[in-house]
């Protein structure tokens, strides 16, 4: 989509060649594709009309025509403007009192229950004694939801049935002491903004407890409402922050700038998965390639710097080097991959790979059964795959629960990325292979 | 950049008024429309989350319309809604029973947090309203969310259902195949409870497709309505979630929810015009009678905010 963007723009500029400079009437165009990707990605309009404004005046007059592509020089001050908006780089929960208290705020299905107990758990990962309390009495089995997330993480949840929420939130504070916890997290029943009776609740909860963050928990697929929703929240409550749900699937999340224009408040996390694990600390420059649709290449390598094994990868270009690649190479290469998550979650933070998973998605299977058959493997035979004639074959297929089929092919895509790792070292030539290619 | 928050702030906080005060404010500066008031009405449409795109085109055919007929400002209004009205014609279905003794079957699907459990409570209340003999069977296949199944086991108490569930983390499809071998002893109605899912992760779209190969084989056919529930407060994801859910299961129509907050859903719009979806029913509060059948008419209205 990045690239579509910038060539779209590109199309735009092309006629354009040569005039050096660009006129009110070029940018006019551009702004056009502009304005509808920021609205197709479901930043509110009048956000955009701003935006818009600023873009156009920035654009005109710059220098854009010198460069072979314009297009990307108008995104770059796109880019940048969104980034200016979506505010600062993480934003740290201020909870310094103790116990301090997190009061969790939003719509129904926003995700305030799951995003409570990944709270928690992102906590005492930190070294924090978190408590959850259930505060919504009002949909079936909420209660029930938090106990259970609870229990998995070990972290204790303090629970009324039939309860009134402005009481629990009230006793909170006093049974976290006795707990010896020091953070409490307050999960409360999603209500509409326009809700008088229920956002008057809100505003009792708030009083009883003067919480540290009061945090609105809003979905990333929201659309044009985004900006009533947030304002409301706010005006009624002074919101401390705003953490983005469901940012694992395929919206855009322009819902985050128009939260943002509205609010002025910061975003401090994002939610990319359903594993009570996947909480992010919110990237502004990250969000805006987002946006624009440009994948998120950069918390891809964070993630991989963070899980993968530095000293394992330094071994493994050693090897490459000298063509001495195993199958047990290949297997911990698989392992070490697997530690990112599930390759369709890997594909969805490249630049177009939405496109590219379409054609052809990702079989997770597969990768299970080369695992399968690598692991049925002795490990001479994964370090000297030569040795692997027809009864090793047939033993490796039973073992991994396949046919002598797949154990064929597991060896000749072995020998293929072999082969090719072959050309990458030669190419250099031996010694001038770049030694810190594995390293970060 | 403070200064710029705050002067966008002011003017966020004054949007909406109901789309139909915006249009008449519109069109009530002038004898007829020009291209200045033609752009707001744009807006206001893609305020409703109608999309760029088709609300340009609603917009141009607006314009065209109200020059061929030389029709007034004042009329702007009428001809918009009967503009869109239009472009929704066809979209309105009923949930039908089956009348050969065979269960009828429904499939409920969504991304997470849509409503798919409380329109399921609030279906089968609606379907027992309609014919209270009618029994009706609810499946937990949703085993992957903590407390799903006792959500909805809650739930069929209050709406008097039946209500088939395994363990957290089993099979869904188990749960289904059990589910179907009790409806086709009790006959009725079953409706399938299923896990919320993002439409773009492959595994759990795969354990979609797999619930619905489960009542192919049971039954010899596939469900009877394969229905997306889709929240109002969506914006333009929504087309996405419609396109990828109807791609893995063949969906008959969409059941829209929250409809009573501020959000209009002008998003099914671009669904309809897209897959021709039609539109079953819409979700309006949390109490089991907040479910309503699809008007067209209705929703022309409450999308312009009469």
């Amino acid at each position: 989509m990045f690239d579509s963007l910038t060539s779209r723009l590109n199309a735009v500029f092309s006629r354009l060649r040569g005039k050096g400079r660009l006129t009110e009437a070029d940018v006019a165009a551009g702004l056009r594709e502009i304005r509808l990707v920021l609205l197709e990605a479901d930043v509110h309009f009048k956000v955009v009309k701003d935006l818009m404004g600023r873009i156009q005046e920035r654009a005109v007059g710059a220098e854009v025509l010198e460069s072979l592509s314009p297009g990307q020089q108008v995104v770059k001050i796109v880019r940048d403007e969104l980034v200016g908006l979506l505010g600062q780089e993480r934003a740290p929960l201020s909870l310094d009192r103790r116990p301090a208290v997190i009061v969790l705020v939003g719509l129904q299905g926003s995700g305030k229950t799951t995003t409570a107990a990944k709270l928690a758990l992102t906590l005492k990962k930190d070294g924090r004694k978190p408590a959850l309390v259930a505060a919504d009495v009002y949909r079936p089995a909420a209660i029930d939801q938090l106990e259970k997330l609870g229990g998995d993480l070990e972290i204790p949840v303090l629970s009324e049935r039939g309860g009134n929420p402005v009481a629990i939130a009230g006793r909170a504070l006093d049974w976290a002491k006795e707990n010896l916890r020091d953070v409490v997290i307050i999960d409360t029943a999603g209500r509409l903004q326009i809700d008088e009776a229920m956002m008057r609740e809100l505003e009792e909860v708030k009083r009883a407890t003067a919480p540290d963050e009061l945090l609105l928990v809003a979905d990333a697929m929201t659309g044009q409402e985004a900006v009533n929703i947030a304002s409301t929240f706010d005006q009624r409550l002074s919101l401390s922050g705003v953490i983005l749900t469901k940012l694992d699937g395929d919206a855009r999340g322009g819902a985050a700038l128009s939260i943002r224009a509205v609010t002025g408040r910061p975003i401090k996390f994002v939610g990319t998965g359903e594993k009570i694990a996947e909480l992010e600390p919110f990237h502004p420059a990250r969000m805006a390639d987002r946006i624009l649709g440009m994948g998120d290449v950069l918390s891809l390598i964070e993630q991989a710097e963070e899980k993968l094994d530095q000293k394992k990868a330094e071994e493994l270009a050693e090897r490459i080097l000298k063509n001495r690649f195993t199958l047990q190479d290949f297997l911990d290469q698989l392992l070490e991959m697997r530690k990112l998550g599930p390759l369709s979650q890997i594909l969805d933070k490249l630049p177009g790979a939405a496109k590219l998973k379409a054609a052809s998605p990702v079989d997770e299977s597969e990768i299970d059964r080369t695992l399968a058959i690598l692991r049925s493997m002795t490990l001479e035979e994964r370090q000297n795959p030569s040795i692997i004639g027809g009864s090793r074959k047939k033993r490796i297929a039973r073992g991994s629960g396949t046919k002598v089929r797949d154990v064929n092919q597991t060896l000749e895509s072995f020998e293929q990325a072999k082969r090719a790792l072959k050309q990458v070292g030669g190419k250099h030539g031996k010694g001038r292979f770049p030694p810190d290619l594995f390293k970060r | 950049m403070t200064a710029w928050i705050d002067r966008l702030k002011q003017g966020l906080a004054r949007t909406r008024a109901g789309l139909t005060d915006a249009i008449a404010r519109v069109v009530g500066r002038g004898p007829s429309l020009g291209a200045t008031q033609l752009e707001e009405i744009e807006e206001i449409l893609i305020s409703g989350d109608v999309g760029a795109r088709l609300a340009a085109a609603i917009v141009g055919e607006l314009g065209a319309r109200l020059r061929r007929d030389g029709g007034s400002a004042a009329a702007a209004l009428a001809t918009l809604k009967a503009l869109v009205a239009e472009r929704l014609a066809g979209c309105e279905r009923v949930f039908g029973l089956r009348q050969d003794g065979e269960p009828t079957v429904a499939l409920v699907a969504g991304v997470n947090g849509s409503g798919k459990t409380t329109t399921i409570a609030k279906l089968a209340s609606h379907l027992r309203e309609r014919d209270p003999s009618l029994v009706v069977t609810l499946a937990a296949a949703d085993t992957f969310r903590a407390a799903a199944i006792e959500q909805l086991t809650v739930w069929a108490e209050r709406v008097g259902a039946d209500v088939v569930k395994h363990q957290l983390g089993a099979d869904p499809s188990a749960v289904v195949f059990d589910a179907l071998e009790r409806a086709r002893r009790r006959g009725g109605v079953l409706l399938i409870d299923t896990a919320g899912r993002l439409q773009t992760k492959h595994n759990l779209m795969e354990e979609l497709k797999k619930i619905e190969r489960t009542v192919e084989k049971r039954l010899g056919r596939p469900s009877d309505e394969r229905l997306l529930v889709v929240d109002a407060t969506t914006g333009q994801n929504a087309i996405s979630q419609a396109s990828l859910f109807h791609e893995a299961i063949g969906l008959t129509g969409l059941v829209l929810t929250k409809l009573d907050g501020t959000a209009k859903g002008g998003v099914v719009l671009s669904i309809w015009e897209e897959l021709k979806l039609p539109i079953l029913y819409i979700g309006v509060g949390e109490t089991r009678e907040d479910l309503h059948e699809f008007s067209a008419r209705e929703f022309v209205d409450a999308l312009f905010g009469s």
